[in-house]
C-alpha cells in the first residue's frame, strides 16, 4: 500500500486515503481536432516498466488533486507536485534524472548530455 | 505406537489436564499441547484423508507448515474448517473433526480413488481427461469431482460467525517478525538505539527451535537467555512484544500485517478473537527461520512419516514419541539429533539411512557411539502403505529402488535440508540467490524489496537468511539489528561477537529423489505437495508434455497451491523439473511468494465492519418517520429510500398501486432529500457549467430552471437534473440520487486539474437541504392551506409561479424554496427547507393534506409515474453505453455552444450510426408486463449460432393508471417503426409479443402539470 505525500496539505497519505486518476499531463483534444487525436486523448495511455507520471486525488483528506512521479517497477516515489502544470517541474525531473539517468517519458526526459553535463 | 513420555515436554503443564474430542471420541491432553501433540500423544496416527487420492494422511510437521492435518474446529456458530492441527492449542472441551473422507476417516470409499483412478488424475487432469464428451462433464465428471475432492466444509452461510473481529493500526522503527533467538538478538539491538521496536511472534512462547536443540549463548543455556532476554525487552518502554501474533504479509512502503490470535487458545475469554495489525515500519527484520524438507522416497506421505526435526520438538516441547522403532532418512547431519533425541527418549532408533556415501560428522560418530547402525549411501525406497508405517524397505541411493532391505518400524524421521522462510522477504519484491552448499534459496540482501525513497527496508535475520548453525544465526541476527537501527537514522549498541556453542557438521549432500534414479513404481508414490496430492512422477510428466516455467507447472500440476502454499513442497518440485528439464535449479527458479504466510481468517480481514457498521447508512430528516409510516426500505447507494409505504393488510405491490393512483388522483408526497444539490458559484460559473452540460446553462435567467442533462468526455450519458438560476453568479444544480458525490467529484477534478484558472467554487449542499416533492391535482392547494394557517407569503399561483421557475419565502412558517418542477407529469412543487426544518415540514404537509388525500410515495411510484410519461431515468435507460441522441433528448444538445463534455465524441462514426438501438415505447399486446431487460429477437443468427437481436427494455412497470403493463426500451431503428410488434422471449418460456409504441403513455399534451 504505497505512501504518497500530499503537496497541498503536506499528509502522508495512505494509498487508502487517496484516489488514483490515470496519467498525468494529458492534453485535451475537443471539437475540431482530428479522429487520431481524440482517438489517443481518450484511449491511449502510456504503460512504462519505470518512471511514470500519475494523477492521484487525496479524496479521502483534502479533496485536492495532485501529481506524482513514480517507479511503476519498484514503487519509489521520486515526488509529488501540483497538478495545476502542464509539465512536471524542473525539481522533479532533477531528482529522476539522479535516481534513473537516461529516463524518458513521453516527450519528457532526461535533459543530461552523455558528459552528464546539463543541456 | 506413539505415546507420551514421563518426563520431558517443556511447554505442557502436566497439573493442568485438558479433555477434547477428536471424531466425536473424547481424549485428554495437556495445557500448553497442540491439537496435533495431543492427538499424537493419544496415538491418533491417522488425521486426515488426502485431497485427490483419499490416502490415509497423518502429522508430518510441528508448525504451520504442516500440509495434512487439517481439522473443521467448533460447531455451529463457531465452526471453521481447515484449521492446522499444529498451530491449534488445546482448550477444555475443544471439538475437531477430520475432513474429507466418507463415509468414515477409518473407512474411506474415495480412496478407491487411489487405486482404481489415479492413473485419471494425473498433472492436469482437469483439463485431459474430463473434456469429452462434452454433456459429460456437467452430469458425470463435475458431481465426481465435487464430491471427492476438496478440503473442509465451509460454515454454515445462515449461522454467523459468534465472535468479533478487529483491526489495530501501528507505527513503528523497526518491526521484528519472529521471536526465536534470532529475532530476540535482532529486537535486542535494535531497541538498544532506543528506536520504537515491535516484535511479533507466531507461536504462544519465544526462542523458537533452539531450546530444542540447546547449545548456549552468552555462556547461558539457550532457553535461560530467552528467559532473560524476553525479560529485559519487557522491561524497556520503547520494546513492544507480542505473541500469538504471525507475520502475514510485507506491502508496498512498509506495511505489513500482522495477524494477532487472541483469544483462540481460550474462546470464553471476552475481547475480538482475532486482532489485524496493519504496521507501518520504517524498517523490517524478518526472523522467521527455517523449514525442514521432506526427502522424496515412496510412501512419504503414509502416517508415521514425518519431519526429523519435528519429531523431536514433539519429544522435548510435549513430552510425546511418535514411533517406538524409528528409522531415520537424512542427507544432513541435522537429522541426527533427532535420532539422539528419540534414543534418549526411549525409542529404537532401528536404522539411520544417510544417503551420503561419506556419511555425517560429529553427531553421527555420537549417535554410532551408542550403538544405533547407520547406513551410509543407502535410501528408503518404500514405507509400505497403510494407515501408519509398519515396514521400511531399505536400498542403495545410487540405484533404481532394487536390493531391498525390509525393516519393521513404526514410525520414519526424514531430513532432506533446511530451507530460509523467505515468503516475507519475498513478497515485496525481494529477491533470493542459490546457495549450492546447503541446496536451498536465500534472500539476497543486495536485492532486498525497496521502499518510496527507493532504499531497502527489510533485512532478514538469523536462518531465514541462510545459515543454519547457532554461531553464524546469532552473528547474522545482531548484524541485521544494527543494519536496521542504522536505516532508521539510529545508533544501536554493537555488542560484539555474540559467544556460543559449536558444533561442526558435515556438508549435506543434495537429495531430490530416493533412491536417485526410482523407478515409475516408485515415483507414482512420491508425494512432493502432500496437500494437493502432487508427486514425482506428476512433475515429471509436466515436463515432459512441455511445461517448461515454473509458474504454469505449479498450475498444471497444483503443485504448491493448496493452503500451505508449497512450504514444504515448493524446493523438492523445483529440483524434479529442473531434473527433468535437464536445467540447473536456480536457472528454473520459485514461483511467487504471496500473503499471507499463512491463512488467516476472513473475519480477521472484515475487522470490525460487518452488520450495522458494514458501512456507513445515509438518512434522510425523515427517515424515522418513514420507519413508522411502514416504509419498505431500499438500498440506494448509502441511503435508505423508501420503496413503497405499506399499510396494514397490503402487500407492497398493491401499495405500489394505491400511490400510483392516489399521486395522480388526489395528493402524493415524495421524500426527495437524497437528490445531489450541488451549489456552483463564481465569476467563471456559466462558462464551467456550459461544459459541464450539453445545453446553455450560462443564458438561464435568474429565478428559472432547466432540465440539463451530462455526459462523459466519450459521449455517454451520465447523469441528468435541473439546473436552477440563483442569482448573477450562482446555479444550483440537481443530480440524481446516486450521482452527487462523484458529479461533484468530477466538477472538483476539471476545475482543479483542467480549467485551474475559471474562478468557480463548487460545493455539496445535498446534506443540508430536505426536499419534498408535492405532486398531484392537489399540490397547491395543500401548500396554501399552510400558507393560510400557519402563515407564509410565498405565492404558489400559476401566475406568480411558473412552470420551471422557482422561488424563495416562507411556507406556513418553513424557510422554503420552492421549484416548479415536474417529474411525474402532474403539478408539482419540489420544496427544501433547511434540513433542521425537514421533519417538521413533512408532517405538517401530511396534517395540511388529509382532507385532499395526501398519501406518502415511494421510489417504485416515482419510477412508474415518470415511466407513465416517458421521462428516462440516469441508470434505467443508461447504461453507460448510450447517448442523448439515442433516448431522443437531440433538443437538450446545444448547438450554439462550440465546446461541451461529450461532444466531440458524438461526432465519431460509432456515434453517429443510424443502427444505433433508439428509445421507444413498449406495449405488450396482451398488456403483461414485459420482463425487466428482456431482448427483442429479430432475424437471422450470429456467428455463435444466437438469434440476433434488435434491442432490449430498459424500464418495465405495472401502470395502475393505465391498468396495464408499460414499458420503455432500445429498440434498432425504433422510432422509424411504430405499430410494429416484436418478440422478447423471457427466461420462463414465453414469448412476449410487444408493440412499438411512443414512449409517452399518459398526458401526452401535458396538460396536467400546467395547471
Amino acid at each position: 500500500m504505497l505512501i504518497l505525500e500530499c503537496p497541498y496539505c503536506g499528509v502522508k497519505a495512505e494509498e487508502s486515503e487517496l484516489s488514483a486518476g490515470g496519467e498525468a499531463h494529458l492534453t485535451r483534444f475537443g471539437p475540431g481536432s482530428s479522429d487520431d487525436e481524440f482517438h489517443d486523448y481518450l484511449f491511449v495511455r502510456e504503460n512504462p516498466k519505470g518512471v511514470h507520471f500519475e494523477r492521484w486525488r487525496h479524496a479521502n483528506g483534502c479533496g485536492k488533486w495532485f501529481h506524482a512521479a513514480r517507479c511503476t517497477m519498484t514503487l519509489e516515489v521520486f515526488g509529488t507536485y501540483s497538478a495545476q502544470t502542464t509539465e512536471p517541474p524542473q525539481e522533479i525531473k532533477d531528482v529522476i534524472t539522479a535516481k534513473r539517468p537516461g529516463w524518458s517519458w513521453r516527450n519528457v526526459s532526461d535533459e543530461t548530455n552523455t558528459e552528464g553535463q546539463r543541456t | 505406537m506413539s505415546t507420551r513420555l514421563a518426563t520431558r515436554g517443556r511447554l505442557i503443564d502436566r497439573s493442568k489436564p485438558i479433555e477434547f474430542t477428536f471424531n466425536g471420541t473424547s481424549l485428554r491432553g495437556f495445557e500448553g499441547d497442540t491439537l496435533a501433540s495431543a492427538l499424537l500423544a493419544n496415538d491418533q496416527m491417522l488425521v486426515g484423508r488426502s485431497f485427490k487420492y483419499h490416502r490415509p494422511r497423518g502429522i508430518v510437521a510441528a508448525g504451520s507448515e504442516e500440509p495434512n492435518a487439517l481439522v473443521g474446529l467448533g460447531s455451529n456458530r463457531r465452526y471453521e474448517p481447515n484449521q492446522r492441527a499444529t498451530t491449534t492449542e488445546i482448550f477444555e472441551g475443544l471439538t475437531a473433526t477430520s475432513q474429507n473422507h466418507w463415509p468414515s476417516l477409518e473407512f474411506d470409499v474415495g480412496e478407491i480413488n487411489s487405486k482404481l483412478f489415479s492413473r485419471f488424475l494425473s498433472a492436469g487432469f482437469y483439463y485431459k481427461m474430463f473434456m469429452h464428451p462434452k454433456p459429460f462433464w456437467k452430469h458425470v465428471y463435475e458431481p465426481f469431482i465435487r464430491h471427492s475432492a476438496g478440503l473442509g466444509k465451509a460454515p454454515d452461510k445462515e449461522l454467523q460467525d459468534a465472535d468479533t473481529y478487529e483491526h489495530f493500526y501501528f507505527y513503528c522503527d523497526v518491526l521484528i517478525v519472529g521471536g526465536g533467538v534470532a529475532g530476540l538478538q535482532a529486537a535486542k539491538t535494535a531497541a538498544s538505539s532506543g528506536a520504537k521496536v515491535l516484535l511479533i511472534e507466531e507461536k504462544n512462547y519465544w526462542g523458537g527451535r533452539t531450546p530444542v536443540d540447546g547449545g548456549t549463548i552468552e555462556g547461558d543455556d539457550a532457553q535461560d537467555w530467552v528467559t532473560k532476554t524476553v525479560a529485559e525487552l519487557e522491561a524497556m518502554e520503547n520494546v513492544i512484544l507480542r505473541s500469538r501474533c504471525m507475520g502475514a504479509g510485507v506491502y508496498d512502503h512498509g506495511y505489513i500485517l500482522g495477524y494477532e490470535r487472541l483469544t483462540d487458545h481460550a474462546p470464553d475469554m471476552a475481547g475480538p478473537r482475532h486482532r489485524l495489525w496493519r504496521i507501518r515500519a520504517t524498517q523490517t527484520i524478518t526472523a522467521t527461520g527455517a523449514i525442514e524438507r521432506p526427502l522424496s522416497f515412496a510412501g512419504n506421505d503414509v502416517p508415521g512419516v514425518m519431519l526429523a526435526g519435528s519429531m523431536r520438538d514433539y519429544i522435548a516441547n510435549w513430552g510425546v514419541l511418535p514411533g517406538q522403532r524409528v528409522v531415520v532418512a537424512t542427507n544432513n547431519d541435522d537429522a541426527y539429533r533427532t535420532a539422539l533425541a528419540l534414543h534418549h527418549a526411549g525409542a529404537d532408533v532401528v536404522r539411520v539411512v544417510d544417503a551420503r556415501e561419506e556419511g555425517g560428522g560429529k553427531l553421527a560418530e555420537e549417535v554410532r557411539g551408542l550403538g544405533i547402525r547407520i547406513d551410509n549411501g543407502r535410501a528408503i525406497a518404500k514405507v509400505k502403505d497403510g494407515k501408519r508405517v509398519t515396514k521400511v524397505a531399505i536400498c542403495p541411493q545410487n540405484g533404481t529402488g532394487g536390493a531391498r532391505e525390509e525393516i519393521a518400524a513404526d514410525a520414519v524421521a526424514m531430513s532432506g535440508g533446511w530451507s530460509p522462510v523467505v515468503h516475507l522477504w519475498s513478497h515485496c519484491g525481494g529477491k533470493l540467490t542459490w546457495d549450492a552448499e546447503q541446496a536451498h534459496f536465500k534472500p539476497d540482501p543486495l536485492r532486498a524489496p525497496t521502499g518510496a525513497d527507493g532504499k531497502a527496508f527489510v533485512v532478514t535475520a538469523g536462518s531465514s537468511s541462510g545459515p543454519m548453525d547457532l554461531k553464524s544465526v546469532m552473528a547474522n541476527a545482531a548484524k541485521a539489528g544494527i543494519n536496521a537501527t542504522q536505516a532508521v537514522g539510529r545508533t544501536a549498541v554493537d555488542a560484539g561477537e555474540i559467544k556460543t556453542s559449536v558444533i561442526s557438521e558435515a556438508p549435506m549432500l543434495p537429495v531430490w529423489l530416493m533412491p536417485a534414479n526410482a523407478d515409475i513404481e516408485l515415483r507414482m508414490k512420491t508425494w512432493l505437495d502432500y496437500q494437493n496430492d502432487v508427486k514425482v512422477s506428476d512433475v515429471q510428466l509436466a515436463a515432459q508434455e512441455g511445461y517448461e516455467s515454473v509458474e504454469h507447472t505449479k498450475r498444471y500440476t497444483t503443485l504448491g497451491m493448496a493452503t500451505d502454499q508449497g512450504k514444504l513442497s515448493n524446493i523438492n518440485g523445483l529440483a524434479i523439473l529442473a531434473d527433468s528439464l535437464g536445467a540447473e535449479i536456480p536457472q528454473v527458479g520459485t514461483t511467487t511468494f504471496r500473503p499471507p504466510y499463512h491463512p488467516i481468517s476472513m473475519g480477521a480481514i472484515g475487522g470490525e465492519a460487518r452488520g450495522e457498521i458494514f458501512q456507513p447508512l445515509r438518512k434522510t430528516p425523515m427517515y424515522a418517520w418513514h420507519d413508522d409510516n411502514g416504509a419498505d426500505w431500499e438500498p440506494v447507494g448509502h441511503w435508505r429510500r423508501p420503496y413503497a409505504y405499506v399499510q396494514d393488510g397490503e402487500t407492497v405491490d398493491q401499495a405500489v398501486n394505491r400511490e400510483v393512483k392516489n399521486t395522480r388522483e388526489n395528493l402524493g408526497l415524495l421524500d426527495a432529500s437524497t437528490l445531489g444539490k450541488l451549489i456552483v458559484k463564481g465569476p467563471d460559473a456559466g462558462k464551467f457549467l456550459d461544459m459541464l452540460y450539453t445545453n446553455m446553462m450560462s443564458t438561464l435567467k435568474i429565478g428559472k430552471c432547466r432540465y440539463g442533462l451530462m455526459c462523459s468526455e466519450n459521449g455517454f450519458l451520465s447523469d441528468d437534473g435541473v439546473v436552477a438560476r440563483i442569482d448573477e453568479d450562482t446555479w444550483l444544480c440537481h443530480t440524481t440520487t446516486g450521482g452527487a458525490d462523484h458529479i461533484h467529484a468530477q466538477m472538483e477534478e476539471w476545475l482543479q486539474t483542467e480549467w485551474w484558472d475559471w474562478k468557480v467554487y463548487v460545493t455539496n449542499a445535498t446534506e443540508q437541504l430536505a426536499q419534498v416533492a408535492v405532486v398531484g391535482p392537489n399540490a397547491r392547494k395543500v401548500l396554501e392551506k399552510l400558507n393560510a394557517t400557519a402563515g407564509g407569503g410565498l405565492d404558489l399561483s400559476a401566475e406568480a409561479l411558473g412552470f420551471m421557475e422557482w422561488a424563495d419565502g416562507k411556507i406556513g412558517g418553513f424557510d422554503a424554496r420552492a421549484y416548479r418542477i415536474s417529474f411525474s407529469g402532474e403539478l408539482s412543487y419540489e420544496i427544501a427547507v433547511p434540513a433542521s426544518q425537514g421533519l417538521a415540514f413533512w408532517e405538517a404537509l401530511v396534517e395540511a393534506g388529509q382532507e385532499f388525500g395526501a398519501m406518502p410515495y415511494g421510489t417504485e411510484c416515482l419510477h412508474i409515474l415518470r415511466a407513465e410519461k416517458g421521462f428516462i431515468m440516469i441508470g434505467d435507460e443508461t447504461d453507460g453505453t448510450v447517448i442523448p441522441q439515442d433516448l431522443g433528448l437531440h433538443w437538450a444538445l446545444s448547438k450554439k455552444k462550440t465546446d461541451y463534455l461529450g461532444k466531440r465524441a458524438h461526432s465519431r462514426s460509432h456515434m453517429a450510426d443510424p443502427d444505433r438501438w433508439k428509445l421507444v415505447g413498449l406495449e405488450t399486446l396482451d398488456g403483461a408486463v414485459l420482463p425487466d431487460g428482456a431482448y427483442a429477437v429479430g432475424e437471422g443468427v450470429n456467428a455463435n449460432g444466437q438469434q440476433n437481436t434488435i434491442g432490449r427494455v430498459t424500464s418495465t412497470y405495472y401502470s395502475a393508471n393505465l391498468e396495464r403493463g408499460i414499458a420503455m426500451g432500445l429498440v434498432k431503428h425504433g422510432p422509424d417503426r411504430m405499430g410494429e410488434v416484436i418478440d422478447f422471449p423471457g427466461l420462463d418460456g414465453k414469448i412476449y409479443q410487444a408493440k412499438i409504441v411512443d414512449p409517452v403513455f399518459y398526458d401526452k399534451e401535458g396538460e396536467k402539470q400546467n395547471v
